[in-house]
């Protein structure tokens, strides 16, 4: 057999059938559903008289609209102030128990965002296809998973057929060479790729990530950089399994049984690019290169190096993109030439399906712990991505050394990252944010989101501005797990 | 769906790079479980001048008199004029639900993000991709002319412009049929049961871990 990606292999495995037309019938493993996306699709299967095709394929979880203050978790569903966010998140719960689908409810432990619930749970595996109503399924790649978000007709396709309808995407190895230096982290690498080819350089791609940078990073960290190939305009990033892959699973609660696993494992280990397999684009990145990352505009795109100063329209490389770099600086309240470091924050969030993890977490916390947040800012907060991550960093004593040095706790959800809840930025405040869009008033009306690490973010909580982590003592290790 | 075969439309260009879908619809309005009713909330963060929440009196809203859709020679516009990367970002399929609510058919780039891309043929609304110079100049003329038309021929898969111009695009085989048959999608693919039960029966057999039960049959 020719030699094949990662991504050839996946798509080889689910094809039901190739059409003339050159679409492809591919079957899906794994559907996560949450409240926002979902509604919509359910009505359309009530009103065409259609049932779920497999409900074990399905797992959902509220994420998106669910409060993160202890005050209106407490009392379920119907503590939910917002009339809207608590409507949205019964239709869910509604629909799980009148469609028979298991769900994570509000105050379940597991409750969580779903791209840290799935693979938590061991619900993503190698050699699925995993789909959900949200972009950001891509994170599930770093599992070798074929995973890519879907609007809601597909995930109404994808409930009453257990297929969509797909054409086969190119291949992309984005390889990041060489070791990352002390305290720069995955969100880092992903920042830096996406400036590097831009918001539509993976667009009808998928992305495979490799090199030795990459092989070196855990799988938090390695779902962290497959969660925003989308914001390099794929829809799917993807990892090959290795070790770290397998050792992850082992013995979680979805994972193959004692009696499978030896059989599973076997089958993984193929999930892995041929050596000679060809890629339709190959991009090469040095990790000696990488320093933290920040945004400074509109766009993931538009991101430099925290050393770094923001740029001058008059340097773009053609009229459009000064036109965006002009209108960024505006919407964002800076000037050309500004330095990074000069640029103060007025809220900071650590949280959503980015880095929420508990190595997340753990790298905040290493910044956080014996200092204090700086008296300027407004607000910073810690929201946990899952129950159970909340559970293990409290087990740990991270809540406290947060909660010491003036960050707030949070109940787990999407929160700030989208703001459909009622954390949001107010207008014009600047926010440090470790989420994955920058976009205008993703995070509030009029709010201005930098997008960096835990670490940066934790670091900037404590400055008031942002400042180089790696000058912060204790320095924190990056989120590998080769010493 | 709405079929779509040949349509003439006001132009409206929105001269403005990576138009992501928070920009199309922001997230407030994505708590509704409706599929309707977001065109008044199109692009709110641009049309309006204060800060958008679901049930307002729109008609007491302050218009941001610099955007293009609020200048009276594009109301009514169908086609929407766009540049590179239109519709990044989120899956949310409320942004082509906005659009079409709005009363677009039609969106003309250089480039189109690949889920947004997705889900709008799922909903009536075709997608035109052509090049960046082409794009530019279809900019220049609905700018230069009040009333400015775009004649969509979807059959023979051509942007004929007021001069008479046509312009050929290409669109996916099988998208087409569906937009000009007004055809859904699920339907189609249920007339492949058997395929996807017999592929379903070896995928169990070869991989029974991705089952919840671990169950070879």
């Amino acid at each position: 057999m020719a030699s094949q990606t990662l991504y050839d292999k996946l798509w080889d495995q689910h094809l039901v059938k190739q059409r003339e037309d050159g679409t492809a019938l591919i079957y899906i493993d794994r559907h996560l559903l949450h409240e926002v996306t979902s509604p919509q699709a359910f009505e359309g299967l009530r009103l065409a008289g259609r049932k779920p095709w497999r409900l074990d394929a399905n797992l959902a979880t509220p994420d998106h609209n669910v409060p993160t203050s202890l005050k209106e978790r407490a009392a379920g569903i119907a503590g939910i102030e917002d009339e809207t966010s608590r409507i949205q998140v019964q239709t869910l719960d509604d629909n799980c128990n009148s469609f028979n689908i298991e769900q994570f409810t509000i105050n379940d432990a597991r409750q969580g965002i779903v791209h840290v619930v799935g693979p938590e749970q061991g619900a993503t595996l190698p050699g699925m296809t995993v789909v959900c109503g949200d972009s950001h399924t891509a994170t599930h790649g770093a599992f070798a998973a074929l995973a890519h978000g879907i609007g809601t007709s597909e995930v109404e396709h994808v409930l009453a057929t257990q297929c969509l309808i797909q054409r086969k995407m190119k291949n992309m190895l984005v390889r990041v060479d060489g070791r990352l230096g002390t305290g720069v982290t995955a969100k880092d690498v992903v920042l830096a790729i996406i400036g590097e080819i831009g918001t539509a350089g993976g667009t009808g791609y998928a992305i495979e990530f490799g090199g030795s940078a990459i092989q070196d990073i855990s799988m938090e960290g390695r779902m962290t950089i497959c969660n925003m190939a989308i914001e390099a305009g794929a829809r799917v990033g993807l990892v090959g399994v290795d070790d770290i892959t397998i050792d992850y699973l082992y013995e979680r609660p979805y994972a193959p049984n004692a009696q499978q696993w030896e059989a599973a494992v076997a089958d993984w280990r193929n999930l892995v690019s041929d050596a000679d397999a060809e890629f339709d684009k190959v991009v090469v990145l040095k990790a000696e290169d990488i320093a933290p990352q920040v945004t400074w505009g509109t766009s993931p795109e538009q991101v430099t190096s925290v050393n770094g100063v923001v740029p001058d329209p008059a340097a773009a490389s053609d009229d459009t993109e000064a036109r965006g770099i002009t209108r960024a600086l505006e919407y964002m309240g800076l000037s050309a030439q500004q330095k990074i470091t000069d640029i103060k924050l007025d809220r900071v969030f650590i949280g959503s399906c980015t880095n929420s993890r508990i190595e997340d977490l753990r790298e905040a916390a290493r910044v956080a712990e014996g200092r204090t947040v700086a008296k300027s800012l407004k607000q910073a907060m810690v929201v946990p991505g899952s129950g159970l991550v909340k559970a293990q960093a409290e087990a740990e004593g991270l809540h406290e050394i947060f909660l010491a040095a003036g960050f707030e706790w949070r109940e787990p959800g999407c929160s700030m990252c989208l703001a459909m809840n009622a954390d949001k930025l107010g207008a014009g405040e600047h926010c440090a944010s470790t989420s994955n869009r920058n976009f205008e008033g993703r995070q509030g009306f009029g709010g201005r989101t930098h997008l960096v690490s835990p670490a940066m973010a934790a670091a900037a909580a404590i400055a008031g501005h942002f400042v180089d982590v790696r000058d912060f003592a204790p320095i924190p290790t990056n989120n590998t797990q080769v010493a | 769906m709405e079929k779509f075969i040949r349509q003439q439309g006001l132009v409206a260009p929105l001269d403005r790079a990576n138009v992501d879908t928070d920009l199309i619809i922001p997230k407030q309005f994505l708590k509704s479980i409706k599929r309707t009713g977001f065109g008044p909330n199109l692009f709110d963060e641009l049309r309006y001048l204060d800060e958008g929440y679901i049930g307002q009196d729109i008609s007491k809203r302050p218009l941001n008199p610099d955007f293009v859709l609020n200048q009276p020679r594009y109301a009514g516009a169908s086609v929407l004029l766009a540049r590179r990367n239109f519709g990044c970002g989120s899956s949310r399929e409320h942004a082509p639900w906005a659009l079409t609510d709005f009363g677009f058919r039609v969106v003309i780039a250089p480039s189109f993000a690949d889920i947004f891309y997705n889900n709008s043929f799922k909903n009536g609304l075709l997608l035109i991709t052509l090049d960046e110079d082409t794009v530019d100049r279809l900019f220049k003329e609905a700018e230069a002319v009040e009333g400015y038309r775009l004649d969509i021929d979807l059959e023979a898969q051509a942007v004929i412009t007021p001069s008479g111009e046509s312009i050929p695009f290409e669109v996916d085989s099988f998208r087409k049929h569906c937009l000009m048959e007004g055809l859904d999608d699920i339907g189609l693919t249920l007339k492949d049961q058997d395929a996807i039960d017999s592929f379903e029966k070896r995928h169990r057999t070869e991989r029974p871990w991705l089952f919840r039960d671990g169950k070879t049959a």
